[in-house]
């Protein structure tokens, strides 16, 4: 059944893979971008009661979810990391492991932009802001965890132990707002219900969602890409390779 | 799968378990220390099986909503002071300084301070909490019914 992922253990293969992916992942980050914020930032209507304020919207909430999407696939390489023992795997999670950090900064920068004119407060220590900080750490933790050890073998071990255990944060991010009384508003998109945001304002919202995987595909590929050449620079694929260019 | 690589697997999986389990235990343990406010009734009643309520001189956070028609400023000060209620009981809260911008009556609000009395609390910082629906001003007033205008305050003196 995963006979035809085996050949992607190999460093050449997967090169290639992220070749061919890059330019698909490129292609829907820029034009989902501009269509986006095109849409988002100047054509969608104004909110009811936030007015213009709630526009940042079409950057926090993707960059939120992704954050979380980006952690939940570096703990599934993790996971694939440790059990199989598979380099790549531990080189896609220290390739993602920076732009997911970066996602988690823009969704707390953007959050404390929007709360200060709305709330009233830049920051505050509820539930769904604390987790998703903690979740900024648990990134930084992975990264520093593996470049502590002089040893990259044993540093990509300990940080692929700290991605997988740091999972259990991420139910607990998404079901703050239901579990605990919080400042912070329960979450919109997965409120499966017909008038917790209006169409106008869902499309491009799902669009930016959209062109937000695109940049954290492009960037985690072209990082792994070079991660991958790094390790195997002595190889005789990648002098070739040079030589070539 | 080998032999080698299920132990290992193995062990991932009862170590998310495990921790899962613990962090999901502690969290249910500080719950109500988690939450970020009380809410009105629980102040007025006291919270929880036990109806443990707070003491006065308390710093705590409270959460409700504006009962419309009660806000009441002060003419020549920043003073203002309004009630809270959820479903029970109401709460007065009095506050020296500017209201953020979606501060209405009817709106919810969470504000931090010191309990006086048993139902008043004098706030140092009031915070509004806004709803995760968002729609045009005009697709609001037809689902809705509301119109949103600068909401009108009583003033203490007649002028």
């Amino acid at each position: 059944m995963w006979k035809w992922l085996h050949p992607y253990a190999k460093a050449e293969r997967a090169y290639q893979l992220c070749n061919t992916l890059l330019p698909y992942f490129a292609v829907i980050a820029v034009v989902g971008l501009l269509v986006g914020w095109v849409w988002g930032l100047a054509y969608a209507p104004a909110d009811y009661q936030q007015k213009d304020s709630y526009r940042i919207i079409f950057i926090h909430v993707p960059s939120a979810i992704w954050s979380m999407g980006a952690y939940s696939s570096m703990a599934i390489a993790a996971i694939i990391a440790l059990v199989w023992q598979i380099r790549n795997a531990e080189l896609a999670v220290i390739s993602i492991a920076p732009v997911g950090a970066a996602m988690t900064a823009i969704a707390l920068i953007t959050g404390a932009a929007w709360g200060k004119p709305m709330w009233g407060a830049w920051w505050v220590w509820d539930a769904r802001l604390t987790s998703e900080l903690i979740l900024l750490f648990l990134y930084f933790g992975v990264l520093s965890l593996y470049h502590a050890f002089e040893d990259k073998k044993s540093g990509g071990r300990a940080a692929c132990i700290l991605a997988i255990v740091g999972v259990v944060n991420l139910p607990i991010i998404h079901f703050s707002v239901e579990w605990w009384n919080t400042l912070h508003q329960g979450s919109t998109i997965t409120k499966f219900d017909t008038s917790a945001i209006d169409p106008s304002m869902l499309w491009p919202l799902l669009i930016n969602i959209v062109a937000f995987a695109g940049v954290l595909g492009v960037v985690t590929l072209i990082r792994l890409k070079n991660e991958i050449l790094r390790c195997e620079q002595h190889r005789p694929w990648v002098r070739e390779l040079v030589n070539r260019g | 799968m080998n032999p080698r690589r299920k132990k290992r697997l193995f062990a991932v999986v009862a170590a998310v378990f495990g921790i899962g389990a613990s962090v999901g235990l502690t969290l249910y343990a500080l719950q109500e220390n988690i939450n970020l406010f009380y809410t009105p009734s629980e102040l007025v009643e006291g919270k929880g099986e036990l109806k443990e309520k707070p003491q006065i001189g308390q710093k705590l956070r409270i959460g409700g909503m504006v009962v419309p028609g009660s806000v009441e400023r002060d003419e020549s000060s920043l003073d203002v002071s309004f009630k809270l209620i959820d479903t029970g009981p109401m709460v007065t809260i009095r506050y020296r300084g500017i209201l953020p911008d979606l501060f209405r009556e009817g709106q919810g609000i969470v504000a931090q301070g010191t309990l006086v009395e048993t139902n008043v609390v004098e706030a140092f910082e009031v915070l509004a909490k806004h709803d995760e629906e968002y729609m045009p001003s005009e697709v609001a007033e037809a689902v809705k019914g509301i119109k949103h205008e600068k909401p009108k305050y009583n003033l203490n003196s007649e002028n």
